[in-house]
């Protein structure tokens, strides 16, 4: 059963770049999706047992990563359904810079599409280290094309920036992993295998020092997938360039997988006896990348970078929520959950506002509530419930991490990501509410692109004309983090629980 | 105090001259020609000190006292030249400093004498030469020291140990083992160190002993005023420059440390002249580099032995 | 057997300090090639003498994809880029040549603060890793064509697959296989890249690549 939801959208991918059939080939995105999330669902009534003599299993973190992934790929193929329908295949004007363009052919996008969707799979159930490596490192060359989707020099150079810089990060992963391998040495030729079971139970004869060296590198590794500053100058680029589904995709699933990578070494760790050496490290990585997160959302000009940025400062949230320890890795786990719901709802929302505005600067976009008025409801609910304001999800996992900070007796610490979250919150809502207020301004540039954005609209059966398959999605997924602000589901805590127990003090 | 170690300076006194007529000859041979007889450096000299000296009037003591000072300089480094294992008059802790150090005093007698003349080709050719040099003095003493930081195995019965610091000491620790478990430091070293002899006796690819241009000439250019006796002296003391860092490499080249010292001298002579035609068959198989390259060839001599000195930290 | 492997790791080495001296882009891609051929022989010798038809099914397929398509693929991107040299890098030849040697003694007084746990034939590996990662990183940041960058990478890549494979003898096949995919898809995706920089754009220049900031 591992290897049906890891073969699945696998094969699926494979298929869709010989389909030629467009309404086939977003029916097969969609049908794989929905298979993908049943079998998912499957796994919650029963875990699957382990495949290929234990490289393969669902533990209560992957479960939960994996769920996590799967039902935002669920809203995001039901949204790419709509945008790859109103998607302008030929050649096109560049609504910044002007020159003309092309899309990337559809059937290499919707492969690439579920190509990354399997390997995200295949990290959230890999146990061996080795094989983590490789299915992190195949999200990123399977994203690439993703972001590379319209093809012009900006997006050029975003994917070269995020291929570059992820790859060489991820490199020193891999030298990570070759230090645990030293590292769990016993004697001449023979070692523990690198399988994270095996690894934790015998996590005391490991040597100290090449673990503590392995587990540098490896967090630097993967934190640059994770977009950690200083290592997230890829994220901003990335996100902003490519189409706002991917971004969705990449803020609210990819940045987990490489944040479980993390966690498995962690795990380890914590089990080695070193889970203070790492939690200091993650403590430091978390309190920055929410510094240098806060310091670039302050002024934004470009709303896609603004979510970029809130989605480095998350990340840096939910490492420092693993730094401090205790209850604090339970908020992680719940915040993780909030974070991607919430991000990606506001990167679709994004993308409708973007698609009718034509413009990502803030100081274009006006009036969204008016204009959009679904949208726009979304897209300042979206920023409360990413600032962390009751009732939504975020609400509650932030007041633990923070609870759990001060109950640790790290005021410092405490004060210093109240400040950032303030920061943020002022920084964030002085840019979004004036986008969701007012009246859209005509400029020269703008005119034709909102004329036309209205009459398409006025043909949709919603108010303010918005098509259902852009809405009904991130609608969905604000509910769901409206829905954890409010109550957790129990089985949905015991998880939470049990995934945080992975990595507590024992 | 042996009667070999006082043969060692003897020997070099009476064999120098044959080794610059053997490249000589080596390079006639791959040109197709006859070459000149293999005791011509002799009879240079020979005629050489028959004749009189012609002094400019612009020049000072300094000229005069270059090629007295430089061949002084050359034949007092004889006395701490060791040929492989064999022991030289002289040994103590840290001469490798005073042999290259002597070599660099010769230089810069030699340098002040062409500066001397004010004429303007000399000055170039001193000046090129005060820059080469210092690039391969650094490739000398780091090669060296790479060898000091390997010598610790134990040595063959009948070799005779002197202090680590010493060239006696090195020498003598650079053993037929030495090259089996060294190899590859070895070599690196031994590649910076020809290439310090190619650099210092002025051979291609960094200057042309045959050239007729000054303006591609670096040492030649500095002794064109020198006549009579005082070339004598500059080319008897350049022959044994070319003795001495011949001496050096191979005596790390021929790990022959048999114990006994008559046998292990032969060797390295044996070995001062296969390497006379290896720098034959050099300068008749390389162009010589462009003026501009050649720090930059150096400079690459001088990573080897750098690189060499890592390693020999690390193994 | 431990001299080989020693005269083998001097040799890669001495392909990095080259790499860093070069500026003629098609020298810098057989540099690259020949380090790969080089590593994949690693193995080989590292194995203290059983050769395994495992090692040498690996030293194969290394040989052939590092030694073989990359330079192949690389070439053929040279070729319609039509770019052969890397004018003004940012760091001048000699200097990059001296920063490599500083980085040599860096790596060397590394691997001696790391120990390895089992004494290995091979001490000479650690360092060489270490090394070999930070002039891949250094080439990185110091040159500007997109080509000289993926050299970079794979530079860094030979480093710490040379340390996995004397190393991690005992590595199930499937990671290394994949490690190998994975790495290939990299360099193919970034080539393909790399041709459609230059035709997007007339230029491979990475310093040129400065629309998108803050």
């Amino acid at each position: 059963m591992i290897l049906t939801l890891v073969l699945l959208p696998l094969l699926a991918g494979l298929a869709a770049f010989f389909l030629r059939h467009d309404g086939a080939r977003r029916a097969l995105l969609l049908l794989t999706a929905m298979g993908h999330s049943c079998l998912t669902a499957l796994a919650w009534v029963q875990r699957p047992p382990a495949a290929l003599d234990d490289w393969l299993l669902l533990d209560a973190p992957g479960l939960l990563f994996l769920s996590v992934t799967s039902g935002l790929f669920l809203m995001i193929s039901i949204y790419a359904l709509g945008y790859l329908r109103r998607e302008d295949w030929g050649r096109r004007e560049d609504f910044e810079e002007g020159f003309l363009f092309t899309n990337a052919r559809e059937p290499s996008f919707t492969g690439c599409l579920l190509i990354f969707l399997g390997m995200m799979t295949l990290v959230t159930v890999s146990q061996h280290f080795g094989l983590l490596w490789v299915a992190v490192e195949a999200t990123t060359l399977a994203s690439a094309p993703l972001i590379y989707f319209h093809r012009h020099s900006r997006s050029l150079e975003a994917t070269w920036k995020y291929i570059m810089i992820c790859s060489v990060g991820i490199a020193l992963a891999l030298l990570g992993n070759f230090f645990l391998a030293v590292a769990s040495t016993l004697g001449e030729r023979e070692h523990v295998p690198l399988l994270l079971a095996s690894l934790v139970g015998r996590a005391q004869s490991l040597h100290v020092l090449w673990f503590k060296a392995a587990f540098i590198f490896l967090l630097v590794g993967y934190g640059t997938k994770m977009g950690l500053a200083p290592m997230h100058t890829w994220l901003p680029d990335a996100h902003s360039e490519s189409p706002s589904l991917v971004s969705a995709l990449l803020s609210g699933a990819l940045l987990n997988c490489a944040f479980l990578a993390i966690f498995r070494v962690q795990q380890v760790a914590v089990a080695a006896g070193e889970g203070q050496f790492g939690r200091d490290l993650l403590l430091g990585f978390g309190l920055l990348s929410m510094a240098v997160a806060a310091a670039f959302i302050v002024r934004q000009a470009n709303f896609k970078r603004l979510l970029a940025y809130s989605s480095v400062e998350h990340m840096g949230i939910l490492s420092l929520a693993m730094g401090l320890g205790g209850k604090a890795d339970f908020g992680a786990m719940l915040h993780l959950v909030n974070h991607s719901l919430t991000k990606g709802m506001l990167f679709l929302v994004a993308g409708n506002i973007l698609s009718f505005y034509r413009s990502k600067s803030t100081a274009d976009v006006q009036g969204v509530t008016r204009m959009l008025p679904i949208s726009g409801v979304l897209w300042v609910a979206g920023f409360f419930a990413i600032t962390g304001s009751p009732p939504f999800g975020t609400f509650m996992s932030e007041l633990v991490i923070l609870k759990s900070a001060l109950d640790q007796g790290r005021t410092v610490v405490a004060v210093a990501y109240l400040a950032i979250l303030c920061v943020v919150f002022v920084g964030m809502g002085a840019i979004v509410l004036r986008m969701a207020q007012g009246m859209p301004r005509e400029s020269a540039e703008n005119s034709s692109g909102l004329r036309e954005g209205a009459a398409r609209l006025a043909l949709s059966p919603w108010p303010g004309g918005e098509s259902g398959l852009s809405f009904f999605p991130p609608m969905l997924l604000g509910a769901a983090a409206l829905l954890l602000g409010l109550y957790v589901p129990p089985p949905l805590w015991r998880i939470l629980g049990e995934a945080a127990q992975a990595v507590g003090v024992q | 105090m042996n009667p070999t170690s006082f043969s060692l300076p003897l020997a070099a006194v009476v064999l120098a001259p044959l080794v610059p007529a053997v490249i000589n000859r080596t390079k006639a041979w791959f040109a197709g020609r006859q070459g000149q007889p293999l005791l011509q450096g002799y009879y240079d000299l020979a005629k050489l000190m028959g004749k009189g000296a012609v002094y400019s009037r612009t020049t000072s003591w300094v000229f005069r006292a270059g090629p007295l000072v430089s061949l002084a300089c050359v034949l007092t480094a004889l006395a701490v030249l060791p040929l492989g294992g064999a022991r030289p008059p002289l040994s103590f802790a840290g001469d490798p400093v005073l042999l290259l150090y002597l070599l660099g005093v010769a230089r810069f007698f030699t340098i002040s004498a062409a500066m001397d003349t004010g004429s303007a080709f000399e000055g170039m050719g001193a000046s090129r030469e005060a820059q080469f040099s210092a690039l391969t003095e650094f490739t000398m003493l780091v090669s060296l020291a790479a060898l000091v930081k390997l010598g610790h195995l134990p040595l063959p019965a009948g070799v005779e140990a002197g202090s680590p610091y010493s060239l006696q000491g090195i020498y003598a620790s650079l053993t037929a083992t030495m090259w089996m478990r060294y190899g590859t430091v070895l070599l690196l070293a031994a590649t910076a160190l020809m290439v310090a002899v190619l650099c210092e006796n002025s051979r291609i690819p960094v200057d042309d002993p045959t050239t007729h241009l000054e303006l591609t000439m670096i040492h030649e250019v500095m002794v064109l005023d020198h006549s009579g006796p005082d070339l004598a002296m500059i080319f008897y003391g350049a022959a044994m420059k070319l003795w001495i860092l011949c001496a050096l490499l191979a005596g790390l080249l021929i790990p022959m440390r048999s114990g006994n010292a008559w046998l292990d001298a032969g060797a390295v002579i044996g070995g001062i002249f296969l390497l006379a035609v290896a720098i034959g068959v050099i300068e008749s198989c390389l162009a010589r580099l462009r003026l501009l390259r050649v720090p930059q060839f150096l400079t690459g001599a001088g990573v080897l032995a750098i690189v060499a000195l890592l390693l020999a930290f690390w193994v | 057997m431990a001299l080989w492997l020693d005269t083998l790791v001097v040799l890669i080495i001495l392909t990095n300090l080259k790499l860093l001296g070069s500026s003629r882009l098609r020298a810098c891609i057989q540099v690259v090639a020949f380090q790969g051929i080089l590593l994949s022989l690693v193995p080989m010798l590292a194995g203290a003498g059983h050769l395994t038809p495992r090692i040498v099914a690996l030293a194969l397929l290394t040989m052939t994809v590092k030694g073989v398509i990359f330079p192949w693929l690389l070439l053929r991107v040279l070729r319609t880029a039509n770019v052969h040299r890397e004018m003004e890098p940012f760091v001048s030849y000699t200097t990059s040549i001296l920063v490599g040697v500083g980085l040599l003694a860096a790596s060397v007084w590394m691997g001696r603060q790391l120990p390895l746990p089992v004494p290995s034939q091979s001490p000479l590996v650690v360092p060489l890793a270490l090394f070999n990662t930070m002039v891949g990183l250094f080439v990185l940041v110091s040159r500007r064509k997109a080509l000289t960058q993926v050299l970079g990478y794979l530079v860094m890549e030979n480093g710490i697959y040379a340390f996995g494979l004397a190393f991690a003898l005992e590595e199930p096949l499937l990671v290394e296989l994949g490690t190998l995919l994975d790495v290939f898809m990299a360099v193919f995706i970034m080539g393909i890249m790399i041709f459609h920089i230059n035709r997007e754009l007339d230029h491979i220049d990475t310093d040129r690549l400065s629309v998108l900031k803050d």
